[in-house]
């Protein structure tokens, strides 16, 4: 009798062991612990600073009932107050303008030094030296920049032009710096073997080649810059619709003004934004 | 023939004009704001001069560094946790309502609508609106930081989600996987370093907002640099920027190595 063993033998087949292990699932890898580790310092710090937080011994459902109270006379009955419409609008407009105006300083002054800094078109000690001097110029926060100037030219939109103009200059800097180095190398190195000078390589190539990530970038800055102007106004007292803002809630205590000035920025925000997207659609389109 | 040079022209005007249309801004908001510009840029290397001398740290200085370096520490630990807790918040309100895992579209507009209402409420309106009801305490800045970088994190997770974690989705449901599943096997781990970058990014931002808040209500490294800065003691004040500019730096390098491990 031939048993199923004998076949076994004969052909030299053997039953399929079940593999020992399992299967790993997942693969070991650096990006993963990291990830983890960086999770959990962060969650220990947060624990850490919540359990040892100073909170002036108010009570939260006190203050919860207050805050309830002032966001409904924020939100639900917003009115023009004491200011009057017409200089609130005048005071937006000014914040507004003061964004622009900084912002097209960043974008003129950021841009050359943004080609100056670029690793492939300048010789790299020049860069780095031009980097290092940005990132400390960022790292400065924008109202502490105003408070600087304002100690030189006095309180007022001088101060507030040149310190919000400052840091949008350093972010530019970066920004469009970091565009420019995604630039493929050969477009640059065909325009140079061509013997074409280094401006007619940086607006013959370079630009058309980055405009829209520079158009976008642009004008994330100059909402950014808006956001500052309000900021530059209400700290260091610099003018616009900021400091409107300041006083209504910090000094008059008038909700109702400090509601309508809101939904005056907010507003202004979100038109910003709608104009944003639709350039950015404009520019990945063609 | 005349079509390059037709184009050229074209070109040529086109870009005199976006000159001429950017420079009348310029001429017309420092018209109307009485910007001085000669004054106004001789001034810049004048306030540099005066940092020079004002603002080098003295020995005086130097001894108030404990008590500037606890200040920022606290500041730094405050904006972390601002944005870790409001990130937790952001993560289930954006898996609720991005298009590839939320609820239906109605929760996905009113999501969007509540992320953009709350990132455009200025940092300033939420510190002065906290600081009347919760007065001047780390707790205030706390929530104002929070509220501000909840908008900001919905919109940047919802984007995550929908551009990242859409194909690795639909595979798992191919095979039968639950809704939860599928949360927490496909979209989280395939979100989880995009969403660690963002989060490094917020709190490097948030650091630099915590001084503003921190002027406005009165807490941590804002509250020392407008102490200083306000009683003229401008040795002090050089010594709380130069911390501000070793720890922000220090924050940035450290994020972007841990971007380049993650990511």
């Amino acid at each position: 009798m031939i048993t199923r063993g004998d076949i076994q033998n004969i052909s030299g087949y053997k039953k399929p062991q079940p593999p020992e292990k399992k299967i790993k699932l997942r693969k070991f890898n650096w990006s993963r612990v990291m990830i983890y580790l960086v999770m959990i310092i962060l969650i220990a710090i947060t624990g850490y600073t919540l359990t040892h937080l100073d909170t002036a011994n108010v009570k939260i459902g006190e203050a919860m009932h207050g805050l309830v109270m002032t966001l409904n006379q924020i939100f639900l009955q917003p009115k023009a107050g004491s200011d009057g419409v017409m200089p609130l609008l005048s005071a937006l407009g000014i914040s507004l303008l003061l964004a622009i105006m900084t912002t097209v300083i960043g974008a003129v002054i950021g841009f050359l030094f943004a080609v100056i800094a670029s690793r492939n078109l300048t010789n790299a000690y020049f860069g780095a030296i031009i980097r290092v001097i940005m990132a400390v110029i960022r790292a400065i926060p924008t109202i502490v920049w105003v408070l600087i100037f304002s100690i030189v030219c006095g309180l007022g939109t001088n101060a507030a032009i040149l310190g919000l103009s400052f840091h949008s200059i350093a972010y530019l800097t970066k920004a469009y710096s970091e565009s420019i180095e995604e630039i493929d190398e050969t477009t640059i190195e065909a325009l140079k073997v061509t013997g074409s000078k280094f401006w007619v390589i940086v607006f013959q190539a370079i630009w058309p080649t980055i405009i829209a990530s520079l158009v976008s970038w642009t004008f994330i800055r100059l909402e950014i810059n808006f956001a500052n102007a309000i900021a530059v106004g209400a700290a260091a007292g610099a003018g616009g619709i900021g400091y409107q803002l300041f006083v209504a809630s910090g000094m008059s205590f008038d909700f109702h003004e400090v509601g309508f000035i809101v939904y005056l920025i907010i507003g202004v925000t979100v038109l910003l934004e709608f104009i944003a997207v639709k350039l950015r659609q404009m520019y990945t389109t063609k | 023939m005349s079509s390059p040079i037709k184009f050229l022209a074209q070109k040529h005007r086109k870009q005199t004009a976006i000159i001429a249309v950017i420079g009348s801004i310029y001429v017309l908001s420092s018209w109307i704001l009485n910007f001085d510009n000669f004054s106004g840029f001789t001034a810049v290397p004048k306030a540099f001069n005066w940092l020079g001398v004002n603002f080098f740290p003295t020995a005086e200085s130097v001894e108030l560094l404990p008590r500037i370096w606890q200040k920022l520490i606290e500041t730094v630990a405050l904006a972390v946790s601002s944005t870790v807790v409001a990130a937790i918040i952001a993560l289930f309100v954006a898996i609720l309502g991005s298009k590839a895992t939320g609820i239906n579209n109605y929760v996905h507009v009113v999501v969007r609508g509540i992320a953009s209402f709350f990132r455009n409420i200025p940092l300033v309106a939420w510190a002065m609106i906290l600081l009347f009801s919760f007065k001047q305490s780390d707790f205030t800045g706390f929530l104002a930081l929070l509220l501000m970088t909840v908008g900001y994190l919905i919109r940047a997770f919802m984007e995550i989600i929908e551009d990242e974690a859409s194909e690795t989705m639909m595979a798992l449901k191919a095979t039968g996987a639950s809704y939860f599943q599928v949360i927490f096997q496909a979209v989280l781990p395939q979100i989880m370093p995009s969403l660690i970058s963002w989060v490094l990014y917020m709190i490097e931002n948030n650091v630099r907002d915590a001084t503003l808040v921190g002027i406005l209500t009165g807490t941590g490294i804002g509250f020392i640099f407008d102490l200083y800065f306000k009683s003229f003691r401008f040795d002090a004040v050089g010594m709380t920027i130069l911390a501000i500019i070793i720890v922000v730096i220090t924050l940035e390098v450290l994020s972007n190595q841990i971007r380049k491990v993650i990511l």
